[in-house]
């Protein structure tokens, strides 16, 4: 659904959270999620401290469905935004100006279009925090030191125990045939 | 410096590379946070105790005017509008740059961007700080101020929505909110950088909280990059309605020198000018004081200087339609005003203006000018002194003669005027300051993925020069 992963279920003491796996470089990692994305897994990820381009593709995630969101609230905006000039106008504090009509619509396009971008790019920014469950300050991921890499030069896969194809060490001779640096397993603290 | 290569041309067999020095991905964070990890360098408090203490003049300033009233400045009667607006004016224009940046070419897909945008983006909010301010104390009676927002009130009164000031007091607002919301979101993978790399339990902390737990997975790329798409597209008619309806503040009224349909056009055009020249004025310093050369390289100067000398021209051409209009209009009120604008008493004012804003970027014609850090550094300068007089001769020069002769006068600031505007810098380069040393000042993750290596799919035709070491 491009949503991303629900938060990490209660797990049975001393299960772990998953495998952690680093690649070498952006086109490794590429290869490494189609592989993967095509033995099936559904409870994974990757970590990259950009936005590899494609990289949505070859996990197979599809499309965000944020910019219907972001939409429906520029448009409530706008409207909103409108209806409140309106209503200022003939019915809160009618004032005749030139002798123009009190619901003189023309004058009133900027504020609406103004509201209409406020309401779309809050929506934009906040369901897109939203979509990805943040603010989540703490994380299993959190207790690996390698994963301190993802933000500077490190590629990852993260796999999670619960995904049904996970099994320890056939998932981590998987990864390490798709051209993993290093494998870990992940506590879940 | 041997490692850096000139990028600024174009070789034979494919591209420049934007960023220089053989940076890799490791290299480039090192290098971003570097300023954030030091100890704090001399020349940051240098440029940050003048800063403050022009700030505190602010304060002062705004202090004496709360308590004696709008009459601590140089207005009178034929001119209502003085320095505050034109020090509004300037402000907002400035900040335009920065969503020039960071929305339209990104739309654009011009990646030298990224190299600069964090920092155009941080200018953007600061200027429009400093921009809000004037409007703010300018309304006399300041604890009545909320009257401008349409908040319910005991005495049913409501804001007069045809107004172009009311559409002035949305614009500006959401202008400001919305560049710090896209500041903010771009912003949060680089906090998550800093934050996993600080030994500091404390820094460690603070960036925590700030990049609210981001882990940087690709299920979360996906929705930030369509929202980072989706904000750029928001952000491009907000700021090109932004100035506009600034515009339309004197473009309504029917007083001839502001009563002209050019102006939407002209001042966007004329923010954009200024506003590179600020971002040119601003990255001229970061790059000597954090040893920045490969990353604000010569290439992203050229670039700047090339869209200043476009920008410029654009305001050159407007300032001669008006006078074409004034001539073919066959208004003689309208005609009286653009003679006494370039003749009468704030001639030297319109002359600045043109020397500044027209005649000067002419010199980046010249490549040599263009990729000189000291020629571009003073040209900024001097073009923010010509688009300051801009607006002060659209206030100054059409309001000073109006109508009836027997109420003409002339307008000088007075000390206050002086102190304002001098104190909205301290607020300005205080601010830039601070977030040059706790704050990443590039945008990390959008550089690293413009270097070598970041496209799964091999390396465009990008290649590596050799030239002018």
């Amino acid at each position: 659904m491009g949503l991303p992963l629900p938060m990490v279920p209660r797990l049975p003491a001393g299960k772990s959270y998953g495998l952690l796996a680093r690649f070498e470089d952006a086109a490794s990692i590429y290869r490494a999620c189609e592989k993967v994305r095509d033995a099936g897994y559904t409870k994974w990820d990757s970590h990259t401290p950009f936005a590899v381009h494609g990289l949505d593709r070859a996990m197979g995630l599809q499309a965000s469905r944020l910019p219907w969101v972001v939409l429906l609230a520029g448009l409530s905006g706008a409207t909103g935004g409108m209806l409140l000039q309106y209503w200022v106008a003939v019915h809160a504090y009618p004032l005749v100006i030139s002798g123009k009509p009190l619901f003189s619509w023309p004058a009133f396009v900027p504020v609406t279009f103004e509201l209409g971008v406020l309401f779309a790019a809050a929506a934009a920014v906040f369901g897109m925090f939203a979509f990805n469950q943040l603010p989540m300050l703490f994380h299993p991921l959190f207790s690996s030191r390698n994963f301190e890499a993802a933000t500077d030069d490190g590629f990852f896969i993260s796999i999670e125990s619960w995904d049904p194809k996970y099994d320890e060490a056939e998932t981590s001779t998987l990864l390490r045939e798709a051209g993993a640096l290093e494998v870990e397993v992940v506590d879940n603290e | 410096m041997a490692h850096l290569m000139d990028n600024t041309h174009e070789p034979v067999e494919g591209r420049a590379p934007l960023i220089l020095g053989g940076h890799d991905f490791k290299s480039m964070t090192d290098a971003v946070a570097a300023p954030m990890e030091r100890k704090t360098p001399l020349g940051w408090w240098l440029c940050f105790l003048p800063s403050l203490a022009m700030l505190s003049l602010l304060g002062v300033s705004v202090g004496w005017l709360f308590w004696e009233g709008i009459g601590v400045w140089g207005l009178n009667n034929p001119v209502g509008w003085g320095w505050a607006i034109v020090n509004f004016v300037f402000w907002v224009g400035i900040g335009h740059a920065g969503t020039l940046i960071s929305a339209i070419l990104f739309l654009f897909r011009q990646t030298w961007r990224t190299s600069i945008n964090r920092s155009a983006e941080a200018m953007t909010i600061f200027a429009v700080m400093c921009a809000l301010i004037f409007p703010g104390i300018h309304v006399g009676r300041v604890w009545v101020a909320y009257w401008m927002l349409p908040a319910p009130n005991q005495m049913a009164m409501w804001p007069n929505f045809r107004s172009p000031l009311v559409w002035d007091v949305f614009a500006v607002s959401i202008y400001g909110t919305v560049s710090l919301l896209f500041w903010y979101v771009g912003m949060v993978p680089d906090l998550a950088t800093i934050r996993d790399r600080t030994p500091s339990r404390v820094k460690k902390l603070i960036y925590g909280i700030l990049a609210l737990g981001w882990r940087a997975s690709t299920r979360h790329w996906q929705h930030y990059e369509r929202a980072y798409l989706i904000l750029a597209g928001l952000a491009t008619p907000l700021v090109l309605s932004v100035h506009s309806i600034v515009s339309m503040d004197f473009a309504t009224s029917q007083l001839p020198g502001w009563h002209t349909t050019i102006f939407p056009p002209y001042f966007v055009a004329g923010a954009i000018f200024s506003g590179f020249a600020m971002v040119v004025t601003l990255m001229v310093i970061c790059r000597i004081a954090f040893k920045m050369e490969a990353i604000l390289t010569l290439r992203h100067f050229e670039n700047m200087a090339k869209i200043m000398m476009v920008t410029g021209m654009m305001v050159g051409y407007a300032y001669a339609i008006e006078f074409f209009i004034a001539v073919y209009s066959g208004n003689p009120y309208e005609q009286f005003v653009f003679v006494n604008r370039a003749f009468g008493p704030y001639a030297w004012a319109y002359w600045i203006m043109v020397t500044c804003n027209v005649l000067s970027p002419q010199v980046f014609w010249i490549k040599k000018a263009r990729t000189n850090l000291a020629v571009l550094f003073v040209m900024s300068i001097v073009v923010n002194i010509g688009m300051w007089f801009e607006r002060f001769v659209i206030v100054a020069s059409s309001l000073h003669r109006d109508f009836l002769p027997s109420s003409w006068d002339y307008y000088s600031p007075s000390l206050w005027d002086v102190t304002t505007l001098i104190g909205s810098f301290g607020l300005f380069f205080t601010m830039f300051c601070l977030f040059a040393r706790f704050l990443p000042m590039v945008a990390m993750a959008e550089v690293k993925a413009v270097l070598p290596g970041a496209d799964p799919h091999g390396d465009g035709p990008r290649v590596e020069i050799r030239g002018a070491d």
